[in-house]
């Protein structure tokens, strides 16, 4: 029985060249476009280069630069920095936003997609409606001024220690609903009797969220947590299109650092040697999601 | 989805709830379950109404004149009501020309990725392809990649072909960077689809290609589906490739064309204003269209 169970088996999934074409030529593309180029970026980092001589060996010269460049400190902090705030802040508000709209009920698609809806605009699209609200004549300035808190008005965007705040903000408001609806779908494959369970047992409302949903969100925190890293190093549009890493870099990120040193002073070694530095931080992050991704695609 | 089905389940969790505080006398019982609803509904709209507000923002800076802006402030109530702000985006501000490249981009672009995607997916899950897993594992790796190791090497890359400063340049990366996440994506719908369909296909004499277009490809289509309204959106929203491998402003799709209005109508809030309303109007409406498959999109591609 089971031999001819997997004779037939292996002849109806044996093969043809055809599907063996099906795979190479998207590998192809991939490989021209993304391994190709990576592997040149690994190799560029140990070169000097400015786009028109040879690329000029250095070794690891760039990155003992790197440890005196006080623009690259500020920028890893921030990029840190970023990854702590904006991803803990998106993390939090998009469960809240979760536990708070997951029960079905009237108006509750509405409220869903509002908070949904900053997700479809383009990052440079979602900094100039903030960049407007920002300005000193602009709509955050007044309602300060309006509630009394006039003391507070600021040129929020010029001021070097309220740049980079200002810049995570409109991050977030667009970032918060795509986590709500990761979570949205986590605590719906919570599985009830587990809540009446915990009823039965006196758990207070803080208990069975600390004890029944954060253990059952788990597989969702990690999906999360590797959704907000590699967001967190992506992020380059708002900064770009809201400070362009100003004023003084106070908002500068590795990411817009890396282009403005690569497309901008043209140094394209160094500015290749700050692409691998955020390749190794996003490291971790990747190896875990094809880890998770290895034992799913069995 | 529907309003019905809404009510039916809040009914439902409703009388089920009812026999656990029977002890409680009715009256306050519904009372405070009342109090509950109304206190949800002001906690909820009130938060839409936070996140919309930008949006609503935006949409009345977009209808004012210039002069109504310099005389009160960007910030202040409106004094004046014009659709010319649209008219200066859409023909000075070159508005037109960049959602016309936009689409020429995206749609090829969306196009080709999920074409190339089913097929390797197709390969990758109903085949015995030796290797299945590295090469599932190498394609979606190459995605996860930050896109700024490719940056330097890909405008190279680019500059090489001749193909620099060409829609083409975007549509080759685009597709290239992407294709691995929606094999990803794919290769685990196509997976869950029986083998009985397939093995009764090929006793009818089908070939593969004949089983990936007549059996596999429309058996996708909910994934195929959620895919693309979420790679339109990624695709329309992209700066930083349009950025890389194009110059000229008269190339640059929607997005980047719109850093080019910030700088060109500076404090000009009308124009911006207008310009970012029409660069977030198609993404919004396929969203709208398709809401359903965008949210099953977003969830697809989160690995558990």
């Amino acid at each position: 029985m089971a031999l001819i169970g997997s004779t037939r088996r292996s002849r109806a999934t044996r093969v043809p060249p055809v599907v063996l074409a099906f795979v190479l030529i998207p590998l192809l593309a991939e490989a021209f476009w993304v391994f190709w180029p990576a592997l040149q970026g690994f190799y560029l980092s140990l070169t000097s280069w400015d786009g028109l001589a040879a690329p000029k060996f250095v070794g690891l010269g760039n990155y003992s630069e790197m440890v005196h460049d006080a623009v690259f400190r500020t920028a890893a902090i921030n990029t840190v920095l970023w990854l702590l705030l904006f991803g803990g802040l998106s993390a939090a508000l998009g469960l809240g936003a979760a536990m708070l709209l997951q029960k079905e009920r009237r108006g509750i698609g509405f409220y869903r997609a509002a908070l949904f809806l900053p997700v479809v605009f383009s990052l440079v699209a979602t900094a100039l409606v903030w960049q407007a609200m920002y300005q000193p004549d602009g709509l955050i300035n007044n309602v300060l001024e309006a509630i009394g808190l006039g003391g507070w008005k600021h040129a929020w965007l010029a001021d070097q220690d309220t740049a980079f705040y200002a810049v995570i903000v409109p991050a977030l408001w667009r970032q918060v609903g795509y986590v709500m609806v990761l979570y949205l779908a986590g605590l719906k494959g919570i599985d009830p009797a587990l809540y009446e369970a915990a009823k039965v047992d006196g758990a207070s409302r803080w208990q069975q969220f600390r004890y029944v949903t954060l253990p059952q969100l788990r597989s969702v925190n990690a999906v999360v947590l590797s959704v907000i890293v590699i967001d967190s190093l992506r992020s380059f549009d708002v900064v770009w299109a809201l400070t362009r890493g100003g004023p003084y870099h106070s908002s500068e990120l590795l990411s817009t650092y890396m282009y403005s040193t690569a497309f901008q002073s043209l140094r394209l070694g160094y500015g290749s040697a700050l692409a691998v530095v955020i390749f190794v931080l996003a490291f971790g992050v990747i190896v875990s999601y094809l880890v998770r991704a290895f034992r799913e695609a069995d | 989805m529907t309003a019905t089905h809404a009510t039916a389940h809040s009914e439902d969790t409703e009388s089920k709830a009812g026999p656990a505080e029977v002890a409680a006398p009715r009256r306050s019982w519904l009372h405070s379950r009342k109090l509950r609803t109304t206190g949800f509904h002001l906690t909820a709209s009130l938060l839409s109404a936070l996140w919309l507000l930008p949006i609503v923002l935006v949409l009345i800076t977009s209808t004012r004149t210039f002069d109504d802006i310099a005389a009160h402030g960007v910030g202040s109530w409106p004094h004046s009501f014009t659709f010319d702000s649209f008219r200066q985006a859409w023909v000075d501000g070159g508005q037109q020309r960049a959602l016309i490249n936009s689409m020429l981009v995206t749609i090829p672009t969306v196009a080709l990725s999920l074409g190339l995607a089913s097929m390797a997916a197709f390969a990758l899950s109903r085949y015995d392809m030796p290797f299945r897993r590295v090469l599932l594992l190498l394609m979606l790796g190459g995605n996860l990649l930050p896109p700024q190791i490719l940056l330097i090497p890909v405008s190279k890359l680019s500059e090489v072909l001749g193909i620099y400063d060409q829609l083409y340049a975007l549509i080759g990366v685009q597709v290239g960077f992407g294709v691995g996440f929606y094999v990803f994506v794919l290769h685990g719908f196509m997976r869950s689809i029986p083998g009985e369909i397939q093995q009764a296909a090929v006793i009818d004499g089908a070939g593969p290609w004949q089983i990936y277009w007549r059996i596999i490809l429309p058996l996708a289509r909910p994934a195929l589906a959620a895919l693309t309204a979420l790679s339109f959106t990624w695709i329309f929203n992209d700066l930083l490739w349009a950025i890389t491998v194009l110059r000229t402003d008269s190339q640059m799709p929607i997005t980047a064309s719109l850093i080019g209005l910030q700088g060109q109508y500076v404090s000009m809030w009308n124009v911006i204003a207008a310009g970012s309303v029409i660069a977030a109007a198609p993404t919004v409406a396929v969203f709208l269209r398709f809401q359903r498959h965008f949210v099953a999109g977003l969830n697809l591609g989160a690995v558990k």
